[in-house]
């Protein structure tokens, strides 16, 4: 499959969820087993577009961007023969270049640990839970920048719901989910909030 | 965080969210760049009333490491001279479009006046007032024990290692040595310190731990050799004014050679110490007076590393008090951290 | 022009009619009363209000000459009036000292001349209160100011040899030393009261004892040489005692208490605002229970404002490079009817006796805290005890803003003040009479 476009359709090859009411009123969109498969299907479109994972770090930005890192890495590993998942995930904290701290109450700083192999002459791959505005990724190339040269960058994403303020694409992406601005979008995922789930909440839905 | 005036200011949740930030500030600056530009655009004003090169250097370099620009403002105040008096000089400060002021002065106090008074309404941070309080020294000196030494005492391997990171000082034993009555630092670590879980113990001559002590949380002792054969985790000297001994200065112990037999540091003492203990000293040291070379040089000394974390200590503040403040401007009402719209 | 007060209650007694003429209370009661509709009276209706004998303060500073713009005679006698006051003693600390006939007489031609209360000036015990060598006491006695009180007050007499000669010397012209007891060497640099706040907040210690230390001294001295004593603004629960011992032993020592030491803590120093910075400082909640105990035993005499005005920058600035003092003229009498009166510790006789009469006793005052009779002096002040009202520092009649009870509700207005049968304030206002100032 190609890479995901910049303008969100409806629906990449992943089956509509029953769109069912959750008790905080939320609308599920993406259950675990979506979401499992769309990661997946990631896995092997990463593994195809760079030919292998030789020289491929994924980093994931905190929080969410983390544990779906690591479950790529994994999913990597089982599929190429030689990868140690454990050597090519990483985390990147984009806190100290966003150019919005100031809009909102002080954020706490995250940790940024690059794999043992670094990133010079790697192609890197971001990796967080949802592309909105794409500042967060414009942050994190800033940041990437101040840490070393990669090869190039990509960018994987578990959901796509529009309304880019900047220039900026996933070159992997879960699900395309078309939103209204005020519409709440949530990822969680097992490894901080005990359940693998997208939902939204709010608007006309 | 709008002011940080004193130790007493923070509560320990976030007393540690400092030092977390403090940890992630000091992994930056183990990089080749370890430029941010997370303050672009914001303007610190270091004002310092009194001379001190070191803590200034420090709070300079950790405002330019976050791309804030700087702007070092040395007054010559005395208590006595009225010609350029501290309200004047807050004032065209404002003037200047300071995001924070740092300001030390000699007068206890005048960083709390300038928070208050409504002469200006920019961020105070205090480098140091009188003989009140010093709570990015307390800091750093707490970021530092919880770097080496894990609760219960047990020294922190390597700097790969677990940093204490999210955690206090729940358990160390602190003993913290010399003229308390006139240490803004003794004062800041009492409070700080104590709040992390440490237990501190204060050491000095009868002459020079101040009345009102009683109400401190922390004990006090007359006797060195008796607290350092409890086996303190962390031991902190502090400096002593060779002039607090003449009558002049108020005649506090009769002489260098007494006080140095008493309460100095020296290798002797060093060596009666646990393996793990570490020694501190907030600077600048009086190599010979309360604390010797060979302490001062000691593998248990951690004082060179001290500077350098207040750079990292320092950044955090910084960035906690100016990251969420639009430039120039007020501060915006709190929110959860997961505020609605949050751009991504 | 005559004035009749009606409906008076005289130091909180029965109502009754007085009638003030020619400088004097020439009738009480039914002939008062009789007076009503006659010609050149003029009736002030004074229902509810508890006449007391006009306020003496044994203890203000005028700041002239020298410091006029902190305040000037004529602007802390008119707060004095306004306080209910129709006299006040004038410390000796202006520049130039006030240690010569030629000064104190300055100062109480110019309190003559702005009429609004009598001034009696205070000499200086030592020359330029340097502490070292008499001033020339006996001249300032005979001069046109008929000093009787001497004081170096803003600075302690230490010397005890000199403390001693003074305290012989004043006996020729029944004078009195009043002692300002702060032993300056336990004293140096200090800012407040030494204890637990001033170890936390890190501002050097004033400790009790170079009070208490003074105190005791000078009553054994004033002993020895048969002299008489007046201690001035008592801080600590050590000074109360020991002059409580010392008054059972019959020695000759008199006291006073000021407002502020009647009510407020070295707590309020936390907030570093110098317009608590005072000198002796604010003491513990112990010490202020120990003055209050005190005056109302008898122990402590009198109350006396050490109203000591300071221009704003001498205030607006940090606490070590403040001055020492607060006003007090216009609050004094209704901190001490809060703290003393309305909680039933004291009656309005006392009030009279601790703000009037006793103070006058002491300055030999002969016109002034006289009993409100027929034939005595018409020096009367009027007080709505019920009245409430709020301190603003920007509207009082001082020169000065530094009251540390700005925003304070507070009860008791004064309405009327006479000083020799004339109105300086009428209506809780200043007044003025024609030819005041003949």
């Amino acid at each position: 499959m190609s890479s995901g476009p910049g303008v969100p359709t409806d629906g990449t090859g992943v089956g509509d969820a029953d769109r069912t009411s959750r008790s905080d009123g939320s609308t599920l969109v993406l259950g675990d087993g979506d979401i499992a498969r769309a990661l997946t299907r990631i896995a092997h479109e990463i593994l195809e577009r760079n030919r292998g994972a030789a020289d491929v770090v994924l980093l994931g930005i905190p929080t969410r961007g983390l544990p779906l890192a690591r479950r790529l890495g994994e999913r990597l590993a089982a599929a190429e023969p030689g990868i140690d998942a454990a050597r090519i995930i990483g985390s990147l904290d984009v806190t100290m270049h966003r150019d919005d701290l100031h809009r909102q109450p002080t954020r706490a700083i995250g940790a940024t640990v690059l794999p043992p192999g670094g990133i010079d002459d790697k192609v890197v791959v971001l990796v967080d839970d949802v592309l909105f505005s794409g500042r967060t990724i414009r942050a994190a190339l800033d940041a990437i920048s101040d840490l070393g040269r990669p090869s190039a960058v990509q960018l994987a994403v578990l959901v796509d719901r529009g309304h880019r303020e900047l220039p900026i694409r996933a070159d992997y992406v879960g699900k395309n989910l078309p939103t209204s601005a005020n519409e709440r979008v949530r990822v969680l995922v097992s490894e901080i909030d005990g359940e693998d789930a997208v939902t939204i909440q709010g608007g006309h839905r | 965080m709008r002011h940080l005036l004193s130790a007493a200011d923070l509560d320990r949740p976030t007393a540690i969210q400092v030092l977390d930030t403090a940890a992630q500030m000091a992994a930056t600056q183990a990089r080749e760049i370890k430029k941010l530009p997370t303050l672009r655009g914001k303007t610190v004003v270091n004002l310092f009333f009194e001379d001190s090169t070191r803590t200034r250097i420090s709070f300079e370099t950790a405002a330019k490491r976050l791309s804030a620009d700087v702007i070092n403002f040395a007054a010559k105040g005395s208590s006595v001279s009225k010609g350029e008096s501290l309200k004047d000089t807050a004032q065209t400060l404002q003037a200047m479009g300071a995001d924070a002021v740092v300001i030390r002065h000699p007068a206890s106090g005048a960083p709390h006046s300038l928070a208050y008074c409504g002469w200006v309404d920019t961020s105070v941070i205090n480098a140091g007032d009188g003989t009140h309080q010093h709570p990015t020294q307390a800091l750093l000196d707490a970021f530092t024990i919880r770097r080496h030494l894990s609760p219960g005492g047990v020294r922190r391997v390597g700097a790969d290692g677990d940093q204490g990171v999210g955690g206090g000082l729940d358990g160390l034993r602190v003993a913290i040595i010399g003229d308390i009555l006139h240490s803004r630092v003794a004062r800041s670590n009492v409070q700080l310190l104590s709040m992390l879980g440490a237990e501190v113990t204060l050491v000095g001559p009868p002459t020079l731990v101040p009345i009102g002590v009683e109400a401190w949380p922390c004990r006090t002792s007359y006797d060195l050799d008796g607290v350092l054969a409890t086996g303190p985790d962390a031991v902190m000297m502090l400096r002593v004014q060779r002039e607090r001994m003449g009558a002049g200065g108020g005649g506090f112990f009769p002489s260098p050679a007494e006080y140095m037999h008493f309460y100095g540091l020296d290798a002797r003492r060093i060596a009666r110490l646990p393996e793990h203990s570490i020694v501190m000293h907030p600077g600048p040291m009086n190599r010979g007076l309360e604390i010797s070379a060979d302490a001062a040089d000691s593998p248990r000394s951690v004082i060179v590393e001290q500077v350098a974390n207040g750079v990292a200590v320092r950044m955090a503040v910084l960035y906690l008090v100016l990251a969420g403040v639009p430039t120039g401007g007020a501060v915006p009402a709190a929110g959860s951290a997961d505020a609605k719209g949050a751009a991504r | 022009m005559s004035y009749l007060l009606r409906g008076v209650s005289p130091l909180g007694g029965a109502p009754t009619d007085l009638l003030l003429a020619k400088g004097v209370i020439v009738a009480v009661g039914a002939e008062a009363t009789a007076a009503a509709g006659e010609r050149g009276v003029t009736v002030v209706d004074g229902s509810g209000l508890v006449a007391l004998p006009g306020l003496v303060d044994l203890h203000t500073h005028l700041r002239e000459p020298g410091r006029e713009d902190a305040e000037t005679i004529e602007s802390g006698t008119l707060a004095a009036a306004l306080g209910g006051f129709t006299a006040v003693h004038a410390m000796a600390n202006t520049t130039p000292v006030a240690d010569t006939a030629g000064v104190v007489e300055q100062v109480w031609r110019l309190g003559r001349a702005a009429g609004w209360a009598d001034v009696f000036p205070v000499g200086a015990v030592s020359v330029s209160l340097a502490g070292e060598q008499l001033a020339e006491l006996g001249a300032m006695a005979s001069s046109a100011a008929r000093v009787r009180v001497f004081s170096d007050d803003g600075r302690c007499v230490h010397d005890p040899v000199l403390m001693r000669r003074a305290l012989e010397y004043v006996k020729a012209f029944d004078g009195v030393v009043a002692q300002h007891a702060q032993e300056p060497r336990l004293t140096a640099g200090a800012q407040m009261h030494e204890g637990i706040v001033s170890a936390e907040v890190g501002l050097q210690g004033w400790p009790a004892v170079a009070e208490e230390a003074i105190i005791a001294r000078d009553v054994l001295l004033v002993a020895h040489v048969r002299s008489r004593l007046h201690v001035q603004h008592v801080s600590t629960a050590g000074g109360v005692e020991i002059i409580r011992w010392a008054k059972s032993r019959g020695i000759n020592v008199t006291a006073e208490a000021t407002p502020h030491h009647l009510l407020l803590t070295d707590e309020l120093a936390r907030t570093y605002d110098p317009v608590y910075k005072v000198n002796p400082p604010l003491r513990t909640q112990e010490d202020v229970d120990a003055v209050r105990d005190g005056l109302a035993d008898g122990t402590i005499d009198i109350v006396a404002t050490d109203h000591a005005p300071h221009p704003r920058e001498d205030k607006d600035c940090e606490w070590a490079a403040a001055a020492f003092g607060m006003t007090g003229l216009e609050t004094a009498l209704s901190i001490v009817q809060q703290v003393m009166v309305d909680t039933g510790r004291m009656t309005w006789a006392d009030v009279a006796r601790v703000l009037s009469v006793t103070p006058a006793r002491i300055g030999r005052l002969e016109q002034h805290g006289r009993p409100l009779a027929v034939g005595e002096p018409a020096n009367v002040t009027l007080v709505d005890g019920a009245a409430r009202w709020t301190v603003d520092p920007d509207r009082l009649a001082t020169g000065s803003r530094n009251t540390p009870f700005g925003g304070r509700e507070l009860p008791g207005r004064v309405v009327a003040t006479f000083l020799r049968g004339k109105p300086t304030v009428l209506g809780g206002a200043p007044a003025r009479e024609a030819g005041m100032h003949a």
